[in-house]
């Protein structure tokens, strides 16, 4: 079934919009990723126009975050207060990455920049992830369990502040500079930032991963509704009827990732995970490196 | 509407000037709707040579129709391989480059035309493409534009139909062109020429009006004029959503 987009101004089959918005919602519910990452691409090679592409997948994200986190509350995997942190640090974040992004817009390349961005955030997490995952793993199976690192750095670091859910007692500042790290990187990168927010919070953090996937959701839903509105003010590029069509597939799918999630192992979730970002890495920069069958694009001078 | 027949009579005008051979002209609609379902469109362009002498003798009448969106200013970019990675290294700015452009005509454009009247009514697909401000380092400018209309081919923006154009005894003809699903709304300016032995002898201009209609006119509006409220309407939306497939599933597990 064929359906005409107001604002995209293209007509595309309403069945293979709701499909991608299942298989984004799915996996949003699963490893606690809005899916941004994912989304705008597939969205970008059905032919929607890049622009309306990233503000409505950052509608969609909302949505598909929003089911999510629900189902996280319910089971009590959200820890608020830390989440509110990575908020208030996502929120500078975003404010900073805005800026450049149109300092390097004004400069040209912008999307040469996005690519690169994508190319190396998803290679270094992906891999990084999956090696540790697959070491993790095998300990597990061969009945050893890897002791927590309790003395780093961060123990030492002043304004400390219990999170109770977590189970961590923590300086605030390492969750505020995660959160800034990823508000910029999401507002250069138009995601909502959860493939970069959850190692962070594992690796850098020392939070469980069941907390984890709730807790960035949270933060999420923020930073993309944000990111939504200002698209919508400022360039016209949310197309809502696109957008009820991902987000229809999208909800659902989520609701499904979460039981699926909550079977899992922690380990082979991010294995899983780890997989998903390699091979989204893979495909942009075989996009970069190899020859595209045509040279020259099209684009509206403003 | 009023716009729409000032053209009418102008067109009329300029073919009672010209010629003996007038064009009466009909359209299967002179209005294409675009709502939801909207899938790409068909237009039979049909009409009649009037006229009050005979047929005249020598090259046969042939018949071009050529179908134009709105025109938008480009840019055409060329990627080349820089520190390995592929890379937009130059550009070529267009000025006016309509969105969707057809020209169907009764035998190949080449016999139908002749070049200096494909230069001065403006009808083949680079005629209708107007460059000019190629900045001084890149010297070949014409493969910009050349890429340009190739891109658009393949995704059937522009479209060259010879053949497209039946003429029945030298006086009734009739057009098909077939508008794509990606249709950007606007005045499609319609031209129908007539030509002996490449010249036009008399030409007819009318417009046909492309619009969104029903929700898509209404959202687009609001996108526009209201934005705040749209973005807020599209996140209300996103957060309903979220909630219904939280709610429905807590209920079907219960």
């Amino acid at each position: 079934m064929q359906i005409y987009l107001p604002i995209a101004e293209i007509s595309v089959n309403a069945f293979l919009l709701l499909g991608l918005g299942g298989i984004v919602g799915v996996l949003s519910g699963m490893f606690g990723v809005g899916g941004g990452f994912l989304i705008t691409p597939l969205l970008f090679f059905i032919g929607i126009p890049p622009a309306v592409a990233v503000a409505t997948g950052a509608n969609q994200i909302v949505a598909s975050s929003f089911s999510a986190l629900l189902a996280h509350l319910k089971r009590k995997t959200v820890d608020l207060r830390m989440g509110s942190v990575l908020l208030a640090g996502g929120l500078v974040g975003a404010a900073g990455g805005v800026g450049i992004f149109n300092y390097l817009k004004s400069l040209g390349q912008v999307d040469l920049l996005v690519n690169l961005c994508y190319v190396v955030f998803l290679g270094i997490i992906g891999g990084l992830m999956f090696i540790e995952s697959v070491n993790a793993l095998y300990k597990t199976r061969s009945g050893k369990r890897q002791p927590r690192k309790k003395h780093t750095w961060i123990q030492k670091l002043p304004f400390k502040m219990r999170f109770r859910v977590t189970g961590l007692y923590i300086s605030v500042i390492p969750p505020l500079l995660v959160g800034a790290f990823v508000g910029l990187l999401a507002a250069i990168m138009g995601v909502g930032g959860g493939f970069i927010m959850v190692p962070a919070m594992i690796y850098l953090l020392g939070m469980p991963t069941k907390v984890v996937v709730g807790t960035s959701l949270f933060q999420i839903i923020f930073v993309t509704a944000f990111t939504t509105l200002l698209h919508a003010t400022t360039n016209y590029t949310v197309d809502i009827i696109l957008a009820v069509l991902l987000l229809v597939g999208g909800v659902i799918g989520a609701q499904f990732g979460t039981t699926l999630g909550a079977k899992l192992k922690a380990e082979q979730l991010r294995i899983l995970l780890a997989l998903l970002v390699l091979i989204v890495c893979g495909k942009l920069a075989l996009d970069l490196l190899l020859q595209p069958s045509e040279l020259y694009s099209i684009g509206f001078s403003s | 509407m009023r716009a729409l027949l000032v053209l009418i009579t102008a067109g009329m005008l300029v073919g009672a000037a010209q010629a003996e051979e007038d064009i009466v002209l009909g359209l299967n609609q002179s209005e294409v709707s675009i709502s939801t379902n909207f899938n790409g469109s068909e237009i039979i362009i049909f009409g009649a040579v009037k006229r009050e002498t005979p047929i005249p003798d020598g090259p046969e009448l042939e018949v071009v129709v050529t179908v134009s969106g709105p025109s938008k200013p480009l840019v055409v970019r060329r990627k080349e391989k820089k520190f390995g990675i592929w890379v937009n290294v130059d550009a070529v700015e267009v000025d006016r480059a309509p969105s969707f452009y057809a020209v169907a005509t009764s035998a190949p454009l080449r016999e139908v035309l002749n070049r200096i009247e494909d230069l001065r009514y403006k009808i083949s697909v680079p005629r209708a493409i107007r460059s000019v401000g190629a900045p001084m380092n890149i010297m070949n400018s014409a493969a910009f534009t050349e890429a340009l209309i190739r891109i658009r081919r393949k995704e059937n923006q522009y479209q060259l139909i010879e053949d497209g154009v039946t003429v029945d005894q030298q006086t009734l003809f009739r057009a098909n062109v077939q508008l794509p699903a990606a249709l950007i709304e606007g005045d499609y300016n319609t031209r129908i020429f007539l030509t002996r032995g490449g010249k036009v002898i008399s030409q007819y201009e009318t417009v046909i009006d492309v619009r969104k209609v029903g929700l898509e006119r209404w959202l687009y509006n609001l996108s526009r004029e209201q934005s705040l409220i749209y973005g807020l309407l599209s996140l209300a939306i996103a957060i309903a959503a979220g909630w219904a497939a939280s709610a429905a599933f807590a209920l079907l597990r219960r």
